[in-house]
């Protein structure tokens, strides 16, 4: 069976190459086919290993599906698909193979069945990553593209140190749930939180994916933060500690989210906050919200790219992307308005949306748990990011005052892409049994129950209230909110220029110390060398012949002596 | 020409009239479901409703008040780094 034979991580690899030569209908359909492909594989696949062998005197398993990686490579799959097509009229002929590797990579990553091929994955996604950013084009996507890298590396670092010290300890490169027993599932666990945008380095994420293109960040958006939420699924569930990271994560990016200004950055900090929710499920750890963890990762792809879809739509029409230069964009842009409404409604959970069949299964679990805290901080999450992703987004971008900019709609094939994410924010919301199969756990799970519904529509629409009565307080300025990158954006540079300083000081001055011992030195010669010096004057002959005859008599007095 | 219909004056009073029913049927809705609280905070009256409102505005304040120490001109990072 083809599905055993062939990768569909690789298969998007090997068609990200050749993406690179092709051109013209081609190249869209090698960019169309191959995510199809890929997908068909992967729900073809039968279940357990079906690569194996040995790589450097390692067991590795480089391709091996259970319910749990089938759900990722779906969705990941999925998002190849539709990002292919939204980038379709991309003019940077770097981005999509550089996205196909990507992408590609992710897949590999929820398919290896061990740690050295997970490891080889995530690093292939962090070049992958890096060079979509990159062909963003400008000098800032390149510097944020290095810095992005630098912190990718450091993490790739961690994870390294961290495989290899659990498979000199057990001597096995599987793939299992860990326990934080050693510094090596320690390190494991930071490689893995760097990559889901945790605290304290999550602010990586808002810093890099809003430089690259218009459609660069529909990508970034999915793949990254949603494979390391996958490898923690698998490694860490019930690991009490998540809860804490997660729920930090949740309201950093709320909070962020409501001071910032640019639309794209707006968004990224809610990716960090939707991978909090995430977050939070794996740390309880029962089957519900693990399931709820998963379901939610895959809706948050879906919302999350149609989201960026829109504001890459809107940088793309009016190359803008701050709320102060936006705004009344719905006269001319209906289409992406209501697109991008659609996405901010289901990152809302807002019933009958898929963010709604999925993060309530999280709070659910909190409270089947008794965990009355975590329970609270979600629903109160829950409203904020209402209103700092579901209203405020298309609130300050589609809204608010006339910004006199009336751009027309994105092309059809960016119009089309928004469209089925549009329709499936919507069709698993109403239809979520396709995605419940889907899930690790099975379960009988009813989202739609009324007091469910009533308190969600409460906890929205009164978000929603406070959102606009409060909206002076939120007035767009031009202005960012500093993030832990200061301490490598401009403390760092600072202090190494500093050091620089001192030592440049503390050089001149040993510098000004020799020169003045050899100084004195040269006196001491020239004073006795030099043209005036004692061992340098023209003796006259008398002189000399009154030397030796007194160096004679001194040789006969003590030759006899 | 006057503007599109949804930015009329006329519009946005009559959507705030809509809204404001609309917050005050789902709060009525609590009494036509059936609940079954995991705490007991859920059973007070109107719970999502003063619980959201207050989540946010808590948040909003919160922010504003780490923006008193965080806030930058969004060209903060630029010079540095183009020169460096």
């Amino acid at each position: 069976m083809a599905s055993t034979f062939l990768h569909p991580g690789l298969l998007v690899v090997v068609a990200g190459f050749a993406l690179a030569l092709l051109r013209g209908r081609v190249r869209a359909a090698v960019a169309l086919v191959a995510p199809v492909a890929a997908l068909g594989l992967i729900l073809a696949a039968p279940e357990g290993v079906a690569w194996s062998g040995t790589w450097l005197g390692f067991e590795i398993r480089p391709l091996a599906y259970d319910a749990l990686s089938r759900m990722f490579a779906v969705v990941f799959a999925i998002m190849a698909f539709a990002g292919a097509l939204y980038a379709l009229n991309q003019k940077s002929r770097l981005e999509l193979p550089a996205a196909f590797v990507y992408a590609g990579s992710a897949i590999g990553a929820v398919l290896a069945g061990d740690l050295v091929t997970l490891f080889v994955c995530w690093e292939l996604m962090a070049v992958g990553s890096t060079l979509v950013i990159w062909s963003g084009g400008s000098g800032s996507a390149y510097r944020a593209s290095m810095r992005y890298l630098a912190i990718h590396l450091l993490g790739g670092v961690l994870l390294f140190a961290g495989v290899a010290g659990h498979v000199v300890t057990t001597g096995s490169t599987g793939f299992e749930r860990m326990a934080l027993d050693s510094p090596a599932h320690w390190l494991i666990l930071a490689g893995f939180l760097i990559n889901a945008g945790a605290p304290p380095l999550s602010a990586w994420l808002p810093d890099a994916y809003p430089e690259a293109s218009w459609s660069g960040m529909v990508f970034l958006s999915a793949f990254t933060t949603k494979t390391a939420v996958y490898a923690l699924l698998r490694g860490f569930p019930g690991t009490e500690l998540l809860v804490w990271v997660g729920l930090i994560m949740v309201f950093y990016g709320i909070v962020y989210a409501l001071l910032e200004n640019d639309m794209r950055r707006i968004l990224a900090y809610s990716i960090v906050n939707q991978v909090g929710f995430m977050v939070v499920g794996i740390g309880i750890g029962t089957e519900m919200a693990l399931n709820g963890a998963a379901a939610h990762a895959f809706t948050h792809i879906i919302y999350k790219a149609l989201l960026l879809m829109s504001a890459g739509s809107v940088l793309y029409a009016t190359n803008k992307r701050k709320c102060t230069d936006l705004g009344g964009l719905f006269r001319t842009m209906p289409l992406t308005a209501i697109c991008g409404t659609i996405g901010a409604l289901a990152i809302s959970s807002f019933p009958l949306t898929s963010g709604f069949v999925s993060k309530s299964m999280i709070s659910q679990a909190a409270g089947d748990e008794h965990l009355l805290w975590v329970w609270l901080a979600l629903a109160a999450a829950t409203a904020g990011v209402f209103l700092h992703a579901g209203i405020k987004f298309p609130w300050f971008v589609f809204f608010q005052k006339d910004s006199g900019l009336r751009p027309n709609e994105p092309p059809p094939n960016m119009r089309l892409a928004m469209l089925l994410f549009a329709a499936l924010c919507i069709g698993l919301g109403i239809f979520y049994q396709p995605l419940y199969a889907l899930l690790p756990f099975s379960t009988s799970y009813l989202p739609y129950t009324g007091a469910h519904v009533v308190v969600q529509l409460e906890l929205l629409l009164f978000s929603g209230l406070a959102f606009f009565v409060m909206l002076p307080m939120l007035r767009r300025t031009l202005t960012i909110t500093l993030d832990t990158d200061w301490l490598y954006r401009w403390l760092a540079p600072r202090l190494a220029r500093g050091v620089e300083t001192l030592l440049e000081m503390g050089g001149r001055q040993i510098r000004a110390v020799l020169d003045g011992a050899l100084a004195r030195v040269g006196a001491l010669v020239h004073r006795h060398h030099g043209r005036d010096g004692l061992l340098a004057r023209t003796w006259t002959t008398g002189g000399m012949t009154l030397w030796v005859a007194i160096l004679l008599a001194a040789y006969l007095l003590l030759y006899y002596s | 020409m006057s503007d599109h219909w949804l930015a009329r004056p006329k519009t946005i009073r009559w959507l705030w009239r809509v809204f404001v029913a609309v917050l005050v049927l789902t709060v009525l809705a609590e009494f036509f479901v059936v609940h079954h609280p995991h705490f007991r905070v859920e059973e007070v009256l109107g719970f999502g409703a003063w619980y959201g409102f207050l989540a946010c505005a808590g948040m909003i304040v919160f922010a504003k008040g780490l923006a008193i120490f965080l806030k930058r001109p969004d060209t903060h990072y630029e010079k540095s780094e183009r020169d460096g």
